[in-house]
């Protein structure tokens, strides 16, 4: 497994860079992982990532875009306009978390 | 006496039927339950759009359940697991001491907005996970001659998550065939950020796609269908025109254990993922798609687990520990075109990986690459469903997966 070091903190990494041990995390590792992709964790950023963790905690597998919506209760278009582009992706690399496949 | 209910007869509730009538004494009365008598080879939908007479995939029901198993044939409303007995919905009680719930999952087109509200329903916007639904398309294509063509799904879990790329693949070749390719411009729309989840297969699939001049939309999260501007929409606001939309929607599972609350947000049943008995409910398991388990919702899971399931549902019964755990083994033939298939056989832990089946060195099938025989081989399957799998007889495939034969990625 690679292993990422950033600001003294080290987690290990799968092939993408997403955490493989959530407890490696840190809401200021999260901050710091989020100046890389120019994003800045105010509370708005939080509050999806901090559901998204407790979830993965509860149901061992990261939360869909669909699961977010469904029982987070958070606006997609919202989620969009935080993390542009991939939410999904951005927000669970950012909230130490694996990859969201889905199953196969 | 006791009770067993087993609530579906489809794949896993009819496998489940016939090997537990033959374990359980005559002192267990058992019971199964379905909406109707229309057991559909769910495989065949695939082939429908194509070649497959529609009449061939359906079959009665009762005829593949054994002697000394009662069939219900009615709505089921709710489960009242607390009290271990299940409502129907003409107000009807059945009283369990175990319950199967194989109620399986189901495509939702009411969850995209403009899908199945849309005034382009069945009429440029299809799906073909229901026997309706591949009739409807199969006289689309008939009429469909030149344009923009788009192959979609709009969330995992869905039943069988290949179809949608064997659909892509076949469709292909329909027009190719036919010296229309030109006329036609096809690409394949997923959520995934490639062709398929695990790399070593998304990249096998990603190939092919591009191979046949297939392009790939990826990492596409659907808000609508756009029936006026005939759009396809994603939440990050693409917006992909199409003649012709193939959409597989959302599932969920069945209404009753929404209605229940015995499913996750879903409708999903969460069980141990090992031994499929409900994480809320010790006299409850769950087979087939209508669980949570992490692996493909598909018959070949369903095949694998029952037999583990029959060992551990004895063993419950009986006040013992259950002695199988189940690894989530999935084997899967992938149309790929010309006439040829891949062959996936994964788990949980292992990923899709390419090597020889199910012997090493030898096969006769190849895993992850397309040939001949493995399309042979999921054209025999039909047979080997209604014969082999269904009355439970056991096929020459572990139900665990093997690692002979694979290559280490």
């Amino acid at each position: 497994m690679p292993t990422n070091t950033l600001n003294g903190h080290t987690f290990t990494v799968d092939d993408e860079g997403f955490f493989t041990d959530p407890d490696q995390w840190s809401p200021e590792l999260a901050a710091d992982m989020a100046e890389l992709i120019g994003t800045e964790l105010d509370d708005a950023h939080m509050a999806p990532l901090e559901f998204m963790r407790s979830d993965a905690a509860e149901h061992g597998a990261t939360p869909t875009l669909r699961r977010m919506h469904a029982t987070g209760g958070f606006d997609i278009k919202e989620l969009y306009r935080l993390y542009p582009g991939k939410p999904v992706k951005k927000m669970a690399w950012l909230a130490g978390l694996p990859k969201p496949t889905g199953c196969v | 006496m006791n009770t067993l209910l087993i609530l579906g007869a489809g794949t896993a509730g009819t496998m489940a039927a016939n090997l537990l009538r033959t374990k359980l004494g005559d002192d267990w009365s058992i019971t199964i339950v379905d909406r109707d008598n229309e057991h559909h080879y769910q495989p065949g939908y695939l082939f429908v759009p194509f070649w497959m007479p529609e009449g061939r995939v359906v079959k009665e029901r009762d005829a593949f359940l054994p002697d000394g198993v009662d069939f219900v044939q009615r709505d089921i409303a709710r489960v009242h697991p607390d009290q271990r007995w299940v409502e129907l919905a003409d107000g009807q009680r059945l009283d369990y001491d175990w319950l199967v719930i194989a109620s399986g999952s189901r495509p939702r087109p009411d969850l995209v907005p403009g899908m199945a509200d849309g005034s382009l329903w069945r009429d440029k916007v299809h799906e073909f996970y229901t026997l309706e639904g591949s009739v409807a398309l199969r006289d689309a294509l008939a009429d469909f001659h030149e344009g923009r063509l788009l192959v979609h799904f709009a969330d995992q879990p869905i039943k069988c998550p290949v179809a949608p790329l064997e659909f892509t693949f076949l469709v292909e070749d329909k027009y190719r065939k036919a010296g229309l390719r030109h006329d036609v411009d096809i690409t394949y729309v997923t959520p995934l950020d490639g062709a398929f989840t695990k790399p070593v297969a998304s990249e096998t699939l990603g190939d092919l796609l591009r191979q046949r001049s297939i392009r790939l939309a990826a990492d596409f999260a659907v808000e609508r269908i756009d029936n006026d501007t005939q759009h396809l929409v994603s939440w990050d606001g693409r917006e992909l025109p199409f003649d012709l939309l193939v959409s597989i929607p959302p599932h969920t599972g069945a209404q009753f254990v929404m209605d229940s609350g015995l499913g996750d947000d879903l409708g999903f049943v969460p069980v141990d993922k090992h031994t499929l008995q409900a994480v809320d409910h010790e006299r409850i398991f769950v087979l087939g798609d209508a669980s949570d388990i992490p692996t493909s919702k598909a018959g070949s899971v369903a095949h694998f687990a029952a037999e583990l399931f029959v060992d551990n549902f004895l063993a419950a019964v009986a006040g013992e520990p259950m002695p199988r755990s189940f690894d989530g083994h999935a084997n899967c033939f992938v149309e790929s075109g010309r006439n040829q298939a891949l062959l996936l056989d994964f788990n949980y832990d292992t990923q899709p990986l390419t090597g020889t089946f199910p012997a090493a060195g030898v096969g006769p099938m190849r895993l992850l690459e397309p040939t001949r025989i493995n399309h042979l081989g999921k054209l025999a399957f039909e047979q080997v469903y209604w014969r082999l799998l269904l009355p439970g007889k056991r096929l020459p495939v572990p139900a665990n997966m093997s690692m002979a034969g694979k290559n280490e990625p």
